[in-house]
């Protein structure tokens, strides 16, 4: 594919509001998660919360759309000058050249949640001030971000699970390539809710501890949230930055299981070897991985063998769940900032949490943050129904 | 910006409507359409304990992307696939909610699994055997639309061809009476990129800002079109419709979002 640009991005985690904090973390091999103390959860997990969420108010315009969601979506988008340069894209392509394409699991579930509890004793009845179409909706997080930048181009949300927000960058591409459209928000907002916290612990898979990726001793998921964004064109903003490049994606089907992912990693091995074909790579070619690392025993073990059977066990790679949390539907989206960050500082991140390496996964697990120069990066993110998704980003002069 | 495909196989399921073959004689006759509850077909290609845990969305969009393949005569397994729904399992969602307000809160496994919005993708794979892209896109009333350019845009990038199931099904209440749908609808199109394929019309798609989004003469129908996100589908089949009737070209104007709209022009192929 031709390459395109991420001519600005941004991130907002657990480990960070905008990319300056985020940086800190990153560089010191520090994690952001904290033993569960969300609403009204009673469950012994560790995860990544964004302080300060529920203080955030909504444009008055807006407030329709108002839930933990969306207003992540705001924090976020408000961090490093990034709305700013989505209204200077749109001053310079027209407001309908630029498409809005967001990835989330859950949307604004825990609005729903809530109003469960409120509902009418008699009728069973919502409360009133509920609005499905602004928080529970899917779509409500495009259609906020949209109607917030003042955008007026294509949009949708693609909702694959843990998968979502990579999968976005794809579709995105492709609107780009066929001329559809000029640029293009990108990006994930994902945050913490019961269904998500309750359903992984019905899985069995939440781990007690801040979770520890490709550990002998892993014991699950940490869940965490993040709002990342990237705005994706054909050439450069003329005043961003800190440009990388969007050059290969690959996605594919597990056809195997709804919540585990195939043994030997097929599917995660197709979408890599998509996206290399896609960027005109070889595996060798790649610096640095960033894996999907969930840090379940099942999902880092097929991950590592579709990597091993790939790449060797050379090419150094790390899971950042374990300072982040896994943001779900966000993760994509958060993950392809990290490798951003990565590309731009010759830093590869650590796989924070991971004591000792699963001797059975013997891949190159990145342990410290490590400075080393690198030209061209992959990120993983696998979801539920076998949805597989790679990326290849490189540095802005590769 | 037009993108253009040529549509191989259709397939729809919903209020009153079986198939293609019984939506076209309705719109042939010019004959009113009678609603009655959505019948969704046995389906025979998930293994039985799947088929035990899937809900009626998953059934539906499953049995709507059968119908297409089997009308196009294409296996399944080879295709890559977009999945178009304005929301997902609501059934299951409702329950998962009432059990989360409750003083219980332990939720079931496959319910959790069955939550997420790519189920039908999920399932489709495991019945079929397709390993290749799938994805789901969800634009509120718009969905059809934004699933319809999705595939368009695959087309343009990729080659090929591509299987489109847009599916939906309300949700019981109380979020019925804050998201209110008529009944379970699914509409399938198998579209190629390949001038060559055997194929039933030309279709070719543009975004539009301004255009009034085409109705349905028959008054049960368009009461159906304004009712089920997926239902915004029904002024293009009744435009194939009509090429597969002798017309040479057959345009309709779809809804997307609010201040943007899928222009759809079909041709016949000569």
């Amino acid at each position: 594919m031709h390459p395109l640009h991420l001519s600005h991005y941004t991130a907002t985690s657990c480990i960070g509001t905008g990319l300056a904090a985020m940086r800190d973390h990153l560089r010191g091999g520090r994690g952001g998660l904290a033993p569960c103390a969300f609403e009204t959860v009673n469950l012994t997990t560790w995860i990544g919360e964004v302080p300060g969420v529920d203080d955030v108010d909504l444009p008055a315009s807006l407030t329709e759309f108002n839930c933990r969601n969306n207003r992540l979506a705001w924090l976020g988008l408000r961090q490093d000058g990034f709305l700013e340069a989505v209204r200077r894209t749109a001053n310079r392509y027209g407001a309908a050249r630029v498409a809005v394409i967001l990835g989330t699991s859950t949307a604004g579930i825990l609005e729903t949640e809530l109003a469960y509890r409120r509902r009418d004793p008699d009728s069973g009845a919502l409360p009133d001030d509920y609005s499905y179409r602004g928080t529970q909706n899917v779509y409500s997080v495009a259609e906020f971000v949209r109607r917030a930048a003042g955008l007026r181009g294509p949009a949708a949300v693609v909702s694959s699970a843990c998968s979502s927000s990579a999968k976005v960058f794809a579709t995105a591409a492709r609107m780009l390539e066929t001329g559809v459209i000029d640029a293009a928000v990108v990006g994930g907002v994902d945050s913490l809710c019961l269904t998500t916290l309750y359903g992984f612990n019905s899985l069995e898979v939440l781990s007690p501890e801040a979770c520890r990726p490709f550990d002998v001793a892993r014991r699950g998921i940490s869940i965490g949230e993040a709002a990342a964004f990237a705005l994706l064109e054909r050439e450069p903003d003329a005043a961003a930055e800190h440009v990388v490049k969007l050059l290969g994606y690959g996605e594919s089907s597990d056809a195997h299981h709804m919540s585990s992912p195939h043994p030997e990693g097929r599917g995660a091995r197709q979408a890599m070897e998509a996206a290399l074909l896609r960027a005109g790579l070889a595996p060798e070619d790649i610096d640095y991985i960033n894996l999907h690392g969930t840090g379940t025993h099942g999902n880092d073990a097929a991950e590592g063998r579709a990597v091993l059977d790939l790449f060797g066990g050379k090419t150094p790679a790390s899971s950042t769940k374990g300072a982040t949390g896994h943001t779900l539907g966000a993760a994509g989206g958060l993950e392809a900032v990290i490798c951003a960050l990565a590309l731009c500082d010759g830093i590869a991140p650590a796989s924070t949490g991971t004591l000792t390496p699963d001797p059975a996964i013997p891949i190159n697990l990145v342990r410290a943050p490590t400075e080393t120069p690198l030209r061209f990066v992959l990120s993983n993110s696998f979801g539920f129904g076998g949805t597989n998704a790679s990326l290849i980003l490189g540095r802005g002069d590769a | 910006m037009t993108l253009t495909a040529y549509i191989r196989g259709v397939g729809v399921i919903g209020p009153g409507i079986a198939d293609w073959p019984a939506l076209r004689a309705l719109f042939a006759q010019g004959g009113v359409h009678e609603p009655a509850a959505t019948q969704i077909p046995p389906l025979a290609v998930l293994p039985p304990a799947e088929r035990r845990r899937v809900g009626n969305i998953v059934k539906l969009a499953l049995a709507t992307g059968l119908q297409t393949c089997t009308a196009a005569g294409v296996d399944p397994a080879t295709l890559p696939t977009v999945f178009a729904s304005s929301g997902g399992d609501g059934a299951n969602c409702h329950t998962i909610c009432e059990t989360l307000a409750s003083s219980d809160r332990m939720i079931s496994p496959t319910r959790f699994h069955n939550s997420v919005n790519n189920a039908a993708s999920g399932y489709w794979g495991i019945a079929t055997g397709a390993q290749a892209a799938s994805t789901i896109i969800s634009a509120y009333d718009g969905s059809f639309a934004a699933g319809l350019l999705e595939a368009g845009v695959q087309l343009a990038s990729d080659g090929g061809d591509i299987l489109l199931i847009s599916h939906d099904a309300p949700y019981p209440e109380p979020l019925a009476a804050t998201r209110p749908m008529a009944d379970m609808m699914g509409v399938g199109l198998l579209l190629s990129a390949d001038a060559d394929a055997p194929a039933l019309a030309r279709i070719s798609i543009t975004l539009d800002g301004d255009a009034t989004p085409s109705r349905l003469d028959d008054p049960a129908l368009e009461a159906l079109r304004t009712s089920i996100p997926t239902a915004t589908a029904l002024p293009l089949l009744r435009c194939l419709a009509r090429i597969l009737d002798g017309e040479a070209r057959s345009a309709c104007t779809l809804p997307y979002l609010d201040d943007l709209r899928l222009t759809v022009t079909l041709e016949a192929l000569s």
